[in-house]
């Protein structure tokens, strides 16, 4: 009892600094005369106790009557509604209503957008030991040889065009070398290869003021998977596109990259023959031993 | 049978070890196996030198045994001796294959290019002097063999940039 009365004197002396200790003022607080003062600083005048304190921890009255002695019942403070709880009022959409199809099946249903779970195991995932520098393939470093630098001509050693020398143009965010034979000179496209299967020259192409378009990015370059056999049954195989199809896209990019590398690929004398060789080794000859 | 001597100094090219690809002149002899040697030209700190790693050119230098380097280096600038060298054949075999080692990627096609060429038009006129050849020979007399003559060598040359010729006038001189 003694510990509750103390917890409801304190609502009533907001600041027991600035409470007159003893002196019993009036009910009401005095704004008028301060508000001609000072409009800029309300000094908040707080009353003092209502609850005479009969012994240590007791007061005279209870919990109801200082609830009446308080105008409590008049007293209902808000906190101002702040910006961020102005944003929060839009509430995510709970629902949303999907037409259905067929007849006699009325138009549409409502379906909750998050449903409850399906299936609730019988026992927890035990919870996991912190890890440290586990870090997805997107976020992990990319790195580039210092000898392959934009316009360094590489011999592709591995995919259909191995032995073939190529133009490198720039390092994508996979960290795949955007490369191009050009088209012209030896068949070899806009296309990915890898910096590992690579093998950089010291012959360079001069690519200053080359522009490469910026929509050539990886995903303009990856592979299409068709995924949607309607069927279980029957050929899933067919679906997949396994035939590599041209697009005018590709057609109208290699074609405005390739403009300006064969302009200057023209300037160096031999260079345009050297890109339609091919790279081979043959007796006597070592790659640990040659000078690339 | 043998044409180059150890003696006091005979100019050695130093074939392995710590100085290897430079002059040097032999001062003294140390014993059976080793020689005092100094190279105030090619940078080489007077020293005992096994013999082993030496390897005699055709130059003599004329100076007395133990003559100080003072002595020596006079002596290498009178007779000329790196000019002498670079002008040697044995030099020039070395430049070149220094130069096919540092051939870059680019500069192999090149010389290939520059061979096929070459070697093109060498069959050319071969053929050529053949056929002239077996025309004459049904005619009673001796077919007329004309030499190589050096147009090969020049027309591609002057195309060339310059690493080329140099690996390819070795390979002519192979």
């Amino acid at each position: 009892m003694a510990g509750e009365k103390a917890p409801e004197k304190k609502p009533g002396e907001k600041k027991p600094a600035k409470k007159k200790a003893g002196e019993k003022k009036p009910a009401e607080q005095k704004p008028s005369q301060k508000a001609a003062g000072d409009k800029k600083k309300r000094v908040k005048k707080y009353h003092a106790s209502r609850n005479p304190v009969l012994a240590r921890g007791i007061g005279r009255y209870s919990r109801s009557a200082m609830y009446a002695r308080k105008a409590l019942y008049k007293r209902k403070y808000t906190a101002p509604e702040t910006k961020i709880e102005k944003k929060k009022k839009e509430m995510p959409r709970a629902t949303i209503t999907k037409p259905v199809g067929g007849d006699k099946n009325g138009g549409s249903r409502v379906v909750k957008i998050r449903k409850m779970p399906r299936y609730y195991p019988t026992e927890d995932v035990p919870r996991k030991l912190l890890s440290h520098g586990k870090k997805p393939f997107c976020e992990h470093k990319r790195r580039l040889r210092a000898s392959i630098t934009p316009g360094t001509v590489l011999i592709l050693l591995t995919g259909r065009h191995r032995g073939k020398r190529v133009v490198f143009l720039k390092q994508l965010d996979t960290g795949l070398l955007l490369v191009t034979g050009p088209l012209a000179v030896n068949r070899v496209p806009l296309r990915r290869a890898h910096q590992k299967f690579v093998i950089a020259t010291s012959t360079k192409v001069d690519l200053t003021g080359v522009k490469i378009p910026k929509h050539l990015t990886d995903s303009y370059f990856k592979k299409k998977r068709l995924r949607k056999p309607k069927h279980q049954e029957g050929e899933i195989f067919d679906t997949e596109k396994e035939k590599y199809e041209l697009t005018e896209q590709r057609k109208v990019d290699q074609k405005a990259v390739d403009s300006q590398i064969l302009a200057r690929i023209k300037k160096v004398p031999q260079l345009r023959g050297y890109l339609r060789s091919t790279f081979s080794l043959s007796n006597g000859v070592y790659p640990h031993k040659l000078v690339f | 049978v043998f044409k180059r001597f150890v003696e006091i100094g005979r100019v050695a090219f130093i074939s392995f070890g710590p100085h290897a690809g430079k002059l040097v002149a032999i001062v003294d002899v140390i014993d059976q196996n080793r020689a005092l040697v100094d190279g105030p030209c090619s940078g080489v700190r007077r020293q005992a030198m096994p013999f082993k790693c030496m390897q005699l050119t055709d130059f003599v230098l004329k100076f007395p045994h133990s003559a100080r380097q003072k002595c020596v280096r006079l002596a290498w600038e009178k007779e000329n001796i790196n000019e002498k060298w670079s002008a040697t054949r044995w030099a020039k075999k070395i430049e070149a294959r220094e130069k096919k080692a540092k051939m870059t990627d680019f500069d192999r096609y090149k010389v290939m290019k520059a061979k096929k060429m070459r070697n093109r038009i060498i069959k050319h006129e071969m053929k050529k002097l053949q056929r002239m050849a077996a025309k004459k020979g049904k005619k009673p007399g001796k077919p007329v063999k004309a030499p190589k003559g050096k147009k090969p060598e020049k027309a591609p040359k002057a195309k060339k940039p310059e690493k080329a010729p140099a690996p390819k006038a070795q390979k002519a001189q192979k």
